[in-house]
Order: structure tokens, then C-alpha cells, then sequence
């Protein structure tokens, strides 16, 4: 898809003033959080889980190189095939390369980021092959060509009536008086139309939660279970992941799970946790012919021990994104790719480049809640610093806040000028300001589009203090 | 005063406590009532209190800007003014947090200053945490009357890990009563300069800090970052809501019958 990162403050602007996506937010503030502070109570020994799951990947990530190489050799014990891409185009292009050799027209899909991170959907249906989504969400905004708003519920932005008015556009071979009014029926007439497209489909694509060294198996978590349809199904299974996503053995991808959906929905576990292992073997019921992994890196191999490499963590719960109060203001779309919130303040300026999505990291309030539910303990506000130290950096934003940033910081630095110039302007200001407060004031920015900005009191507390006065 | 004053008492046998007052740059330039309240309770926890000339800022703007030379140049300046006494106290959460959690980091590469760093971070404290969890005053012996609801600021809640101590203190004044923000966890949309680089979003943020206040029924907000006080009084006003917002510093000196409220004037 198309970056909009660099729109960051106009799609922000829009996020803000859609009332329909507010009421969505709002929904959702009051969702997930609440019912992640409710799994962890029933949980004691919460906090040091996350302590074990950081361990584990932390411990994977310095063998990294070591752990892949034992999960390929047990994928090609298994039967399977595992595929390295460097980066999007690569991975993108040996996905379709399994396609053709099985001569694939139709794709069935199961909620994935990487394959949204390589845009792989585009690039099939450009080279004839139809991917289709399985995931109620992910279907939904595909009909819509819309990008996910959110890492685990990508169609969080839209109210049921305008899935309906979705529904009601493209299945077109249904009455037209039906009722839609319900979740339940909009669930039932998408599980009907997948129903058919699950059938049908020669190849299914799924993403990894997590991949381990130790069996070669990949797990895929989900509520929904088309995730499974998906691949299981098909004669061919396709698995795309990224590297970082190896563990070295069951106990630990257990340990993980136990943290990963008490964090992003406060279940204890997901409806579903899939672990697939290699193709169907003789005495197997079903299950896929040939079975493929594509091992994506995409610049992760490069944060590897550098200033971003906690990031490397990240099992996508989303906690991070519920608990944002910048992304509950704006919403996911605003951030202009298919990450959000403050895990894709830090992944797309990576991904992207930081000329066009400087915004991002520098749209943080640093409340450092993001860390505070991270159950991987990543230190968030601090990435998000870096971004923003590489962005002063390299010049980049405003101008007219660097000066003044700058004539501040001069002064500031130089407490024999700092004081009387102040002194002087607080003077002033609380002059004009003697009605306790400004509504409106030049050079405030736009601190009081909405809201007063109180005046100062007129002289400052040093020179009082130095006069003595207690 | 009377408890304070029991306790000043009590503690004229002991060696006075040296307290470097690091006042902060919003309360120095707009509201130099805080410094003066702050001033009047660690005065009467028994402390000395010394108001080091050369302070200006802890350097949090430019540090979150990522103008990290500017950031160790101020950072290097607080810790020259302050480092000789026994204990920092601010009070704000926010620039407490500057110095004790963030200095060490943006110069540990400094051999000179790395472990003076250390050292300042080590003796820093905010207000209510030193009020409560050092000298151990419960009770500031204070009146007012009326429900306030408080805002934890961010820094000092999940830097700091203050929650206890401002409500302790708060129990312990006459006539107050304390109605629980829902969400009450949750930023109020300032981030310093994030407010005004961001207008849009700080604004969004602020509203709906705003009608949680006003949902709790409570007179007034307190506080004790000014920074969010600011920018929460001013949203509360544009509103047209009733809510008076103060810096809980105020309310423990007993000084708000002396100053108005923020963003209000005396009448």
C-alpha cells in the first residue's frame, strides 16, 4: 500500500473530527484495557511472566542466527520448505513463484502483518492470482481497499451499519432485503460467502505468531478459526514470517502465549492456537500437500544489537496501541501504514524512512504507558527518543520550532541572560493577561485553538525569593 | 500548623536537612506561588531550603525534542547548582523525573559528569514523595474545604511511582474530599512541547481529560505538575466548566485564600 505517513497531521485532523471512528475508539478504550487489567488479577504470577517472555526473546535474539538454522533443518525434516527473503519484493515474488508452480487462481488469507508489511495482496491479484481474506476483519476492509486501524482488530474503525452498506455493495447475488441490522447476521452472511472461497482456494497464506526451532512448527493465534480453514484446506500452505518470530522451543512459545492474549484482549487464550508442522503426513486425515515458510527480513537483521533492537520483542499484541492516548485520539489510519501506535511510531520511520514519518515519533506525549503494559517490556519512549534525536538531527519538521527551540535553549543555558530577559516577559505578559488567562495569543502555536492559556503571575519566583520574600 | 509545628520542634535538635529547591521553569516564570508554597512546607518539615541562583530549566524540552546537546548542557548546569546539598526536591514530577531517571543516561557518556549525574539523581526527589516518604509528614495540618478530584502526572506516576503519598496528604486536610477520576491513569494530552507541536491531538486528549473531571463532581483539580495543570485548566475554561484547578502544594500550605486559582484572578 501506499505510505500516507507524511500526512500524519491531516489524517490525524480527520481522525479526530470522524465521529463515527471517536465512538469506535472510545469503544475500544474501554474494552481492551479493562478486560487486560481483569486476566492479569486472575494471574499472579503475571509480572514474571513477562519477565520470562522477555528472557526468552532476548535470549533467542543474541542466538539468533543459531535458532533459525535449527528451525529450518526441522522444517525440512517435516516435509516442508523454507524460503529466505531479504526484503518485501523478494518475498513478494517467491510467494507468487509457489503459486504458479501450482498454478494457483485463487488465494485463501488468515490475518497476517507481514503480509501487509510486503503488500503481497496488491502484488498477487497484479500477477493474477486472487487473494482473498478470511479474517472477518481483514475481509471486511478488503472489500473496502482500505489498510488495517489496528494490529489485532484492523477493522475496529467502522461501525456495523457501514459494514452492512459494505456487504450490501458487494454481494450483490444476495436479497437485497436481508437483514443486516445484527453482528450476528454480518458474521453469518461473511462466513457464508468465505465458506465457498475457503473450498475453492489452491493456496492459503497465514502468518507466524511464532515459529519454533526446536519441532519446526508455526502457530498461528486466532479467534475466528479460519486461520485453520486457511491452512488447512488447501493443497498448499504458505506460511510468511518474519524472522524475529523464532523461539527455541514449546515451553517457550507456551510461556509467550500465556502473556500474548492477556495483553492484546485480556483472554486468558485465544479461541484458537494452531501449531503446524511440515505437510500432511500418509496417516494424516488432511491437512496440505507441501507446505512452504518464507522467512522475511526486511531490515530486522540490521537492528540486531542496535539502538531499536528491543524492538526486535514485539509479539504484536497491541497493548501498546490500547493504551496510547495518541492513538485512541486519532485512530490507526492516521499513522499512514499498516502499523500504529506507538509500536509503529517505531517500526514504519525504520521501514519508511524518517524524512516523510518524522510526525510519528514525534506525536508521543512520552506518557510512557506503552511500556508500562508492553509485555515485553520494551522500552518504547526511549525508541521513540532515538527517532527523534536522529530527526533534530537531519532537520527535519518545523522550522519555526526549531528556532525557537534553539533561542530557548541559548538562553537557557546562560542563567545571566535567561533571567532578565524573562523576567521581562513574564512582566509583560501578565500585563496583557490581567484577566487571569489568554483565549487567544500569537506565537502560543496552537495551544489556544483549544483551550485559555493561563498568564503568569508577573514576576518570577527567583527574583522574588532573591528580594525575600517567603 | 500545629502538627508541622510540633514536628519542627522535635527536629530543632537534629541537624537541619540542606534541600536544594529546583523550582522548576513553569512555576519560576508563571506561577511563583508553587515555588513559595513548596518552600513553606519543606520549611516546615524541617528543612533548610536553598534557592540556587544559576537554576533555569532541567532541560526535558529539549531532551523530548531530541536535542540531546542542548539537554546535557542544562543537565550539566542543575547538577553544578545543585549537587552540594543533601536532597533536590521540585515540584513536579515531570522534571523530578528529568534528573533522576533520564540524567544518568544522557550522560553516561560524559566521563565527568556521569557519576555526579548519579549522585543528583540519587537525592532528587518530587514534592510529595519527600514530604511523605522522607520526612515523613502525614499531615500537613490543613484546612480546605470542597471535593477535588486529582490528576496523576505521567512522569511521576510511571517514572516515579507516585500515587500513595499526594493521596495520603490529601487524607490528612481538614474538609477535603478526594472523588477518583475514572481512567485517572491516563495522560492529560500536554507532553510539553507535544502540546503545542501538536495542537490537534493535545486538544483531543485534553477534552476528554476534561469531561472525566467534570463527570467526577468534584470543585476543584488538583495536582502536582504544573505543566498539566496548565494545560487542563485552560481546556476546563474554554468549556465554560466550573472546575478551578490548583497545584496541590497550594492546598497543603494552606496559601489559597492567597492566590487564585490557575488561570483565574483574585476577586
Amino acid at each position: 500500500m501506499q505510505s500516507t505517513s507524511r500526512h500524519f497531521n491531516s489524517n490525524a485532523r480527520k481522525g479526530i473530527a470522524d465521529a463515527k471512528l471517536q465512538a469506535a475508539l472510545s469503544k475500544l478504550s474501554h474494552g481492551f484495557p479493562v478486560k487486560r487489567l481483569a486476566a492479569m488479577a486472575r494471574l499472579p504470577e503475571f509480572e514474571a511472566l513477562r519477565d520470562d517472555a522477555r528472557d526468552i526473546k532476548e535470549h533467542t535474539l543474541a542466538n539468533l542466527g543459531t535458532y533459525l538454522e535449527i528451525y529450518e533443518a526441522k522444517v525440512l525434516e517435516s516435509g516442508g520448505h523454507v524460503h529466505w527473503a531479504t526484503d518485501a519484493a523478494d518475498a513478494c515474488e517467491i510467494i507468487l513463484g509457489i503459486c504458479r508452480d501450482v498454478d494457483a487462481k485463487t488465494v485463501t488469507k488468515g490475518k497476517s502483518m507481514i503480509s501487509e508489511e510486503i503488500a503481497v495482496n496488491e502484488y498477487l491479484e497484479n500477477n493474477g492470482v486472487q487473494p482473498i481474506e478470511t479474517d472477518l476483519g481483514e475481509y471486511i476492509i478488503q472489500l473496502r481497499h482500505e489498510p488495517p486501524s489496528h494490529i489485532i482488530a484492523p477493522a475496529i474503525h467502522l461501525s456495523k451499519e457501514q459494514v452492512a452498506e459494505t456487504f450490501r455493495g458487494e454481494h450483490r447475488h444476495l436479497q437485497t432485503g436481508r437483514n443486516l441490522d445484527e453482528p450476528r447476521t454480518l458474521l453469518e452472511e461473511a462466513r457464508g460467502e468465505l465458506r465457498r472461497k475457503f473450498i475453492a482456494a489452491d493456496v492459503g497464506i497465514t502468518g507466524a505468531n511464532m515459529v519454533i526451532a526446536e519441532t519446526g512448527t508455526s502457530i498461528i493465534v486466532t479467534n475466528e478459526g479460519n486461520g485453520d480453514l486457511t491452512q488447512t484446506l488447501p493443497k498448499t500452505h504458505i506460511v510468511i514470517a518474519s524472522i524475529e518470530k523464532v523461539v527455541p522451543t514449546l515451553e517457550d512459545a507456551t510461556t509467550i502465549l500465556r502473556v500474548l492474549a492477556r495483553s492484546a484482549t485480556g483472554q486468558e487464550m485465544s479461541v484458537y492456537n494452531t501449531f503446524s508442522t511440515g505437510p500432511k503426513r500418509p496417516e494424516d486425515l488432511d491437512g496440505p500437500e507441501n507446505y512452504h515458510v518464507v522467512m522475511l527480513d526486511n531490515g530486522r537483521s540490521k537492528m540486531l544489537g542496535g539502538e531499536f533492537h528491543d524492538m526486535l520483542r514485539c509479539i504484536r499484541c497491541s497493548a501498546c496501541l490500547n493504551h496510547c492516548p495518541v492513538y485512541k485520539a486519532i485512530g490507526g489510519h492516521a499513522y499512514g501504514w499498516v502499523y500504529s501506535g506507538p509500536m509503529g511510531a517505531v517500526l514504519i520511520p525504520g521501514l519508511q524512512g524518517l524524512a516523510e514519518t518524522h510526525d510519528l515519533p514525534g506525536a508521543s506525549t512520552f506518557c510512557g504507558k506503552c511500556e508500562d503494559v508492553c509485555p515485553m517490556r520494551i522500552p518504547l519512549p526511549r525508541m521513540l527518543r532515538s527517532w527523534r534525536e536522529k530527526a533534530y538531527a537531519a532537520r527535519l519538521g518545523s522550522t519555526k520550532a526549531r528556532f525557537g527551540l534553539a533561542a530557548w535553549a541559548f538562553l537557557a543555558r546562560r542563567p545571566s541572560f535567561y533571567r532578565p530577559i524573562m523576567a521581562f516577559g513574564v512582566g509583560l505578559l501578565a500585563l496583557i493577561g490581567r484577566r487571569g488567562r489568554f483565549s487567544t495569543l500569537p506565537l502560543a502555536g496552537g495551544w489556544t485553538a483549544s483551550r485559555d492559556l493561563s498568564a503568569p503571575e508577573g514576576t518570577t519566583f527567583l527574583s522574588q525569593w532573591k528580594r525575600g520574600k517567603r | 500548623m500545629s502538627d508541622m509545628a510540633q514536628k519542627d520542634t522535635d527536629k530543632k535538635n537534629m541537624d537541619k536537612k540542606n534541600v536544594g529547591l529546583f523550582v522548576t521553569c513553569l512555576v519560576d516564570l508563571t506561577r511563583p506561588s508553587v515555588g513559595f508554597a513548596t518552600a513553606r512546607l519543606l520549611e516546615a518539615g524541617g528543612c533548610t531550603v536553598h534557592v540556587p541562583d544559576s537554576q533555569t530549566c532541567c532541560g526535558q524540552p529539549a531532551y523530548n525534542a531530541g536535542d540531546k546537546v542542548d539537554a546535557q548542557a542544562l543537565a550539566r548546569n542543575v547538577i553544578t547548582a545543585f549537587e552540594d546539598f543533601d536532597y533536590i526536591v521540585a515540584p513536579s514530577g515531570s522534571c523530578a523525573g528529568m534528573i533522576r531517571e533520564h540524567f544518568p543516561a544522557l550522560l553516561a557518556e560524559d566521563e565527568k559528569m556521569s557519576a555526579r549525574a548519579q549522585g543528583v539523581a540519587a537525592k532528587t526527589y518530587e514534592l510529595m514523595e519527600f514530604l511523605h516518604d522522607v520526612l515523613g509528614v502525614s499531615d500537613t495540618g490543613t484546612t480546605f474545604q470542597g471535593a477535588v478530584t486529582y490528576q496523576d502526572s505521567c512522569a511521576g506516576l510511571r517514572e516515579l511511582g507516585i500515587k500513595e503519598q499526594p493521596r495520603a496528604l490529601m487524607a490528612a486536610v481538614d474538609g477535603l474530599s478526594l472523588k477518583e477520576l475514572d481512567d485517572g491513569e491516563s495522560c492529560c494530552g500536554f507532553g510539553g512541547l507535544f502540546s503545542v507541536k501538536y495542537p490537534d491531538i493535545s486538544g483531543k486528549i485534553v477534552d476528554d481529560k476534561a469531561e472525566a473531571i467534570e463527570k467526577t463532581g468534584a470543585d476543584v483539580l488538583l495536582g502536582g505538575d504544573l505543566g498539566c495543570l496548565m494545560n487542563i485548566a485552560g481546556r476546563l475554561q474554554r468549556r465554560g466548566s466550573p472546575v478551578k484547578v490548583r497545584h496541590l502544594a497550594e492546598v497543603l500550605a494552606g496559601m489559597t485564600g492567597d492566590v487564585p486559582p490557575i488561570g483565574e484572578t483574585k476577586e
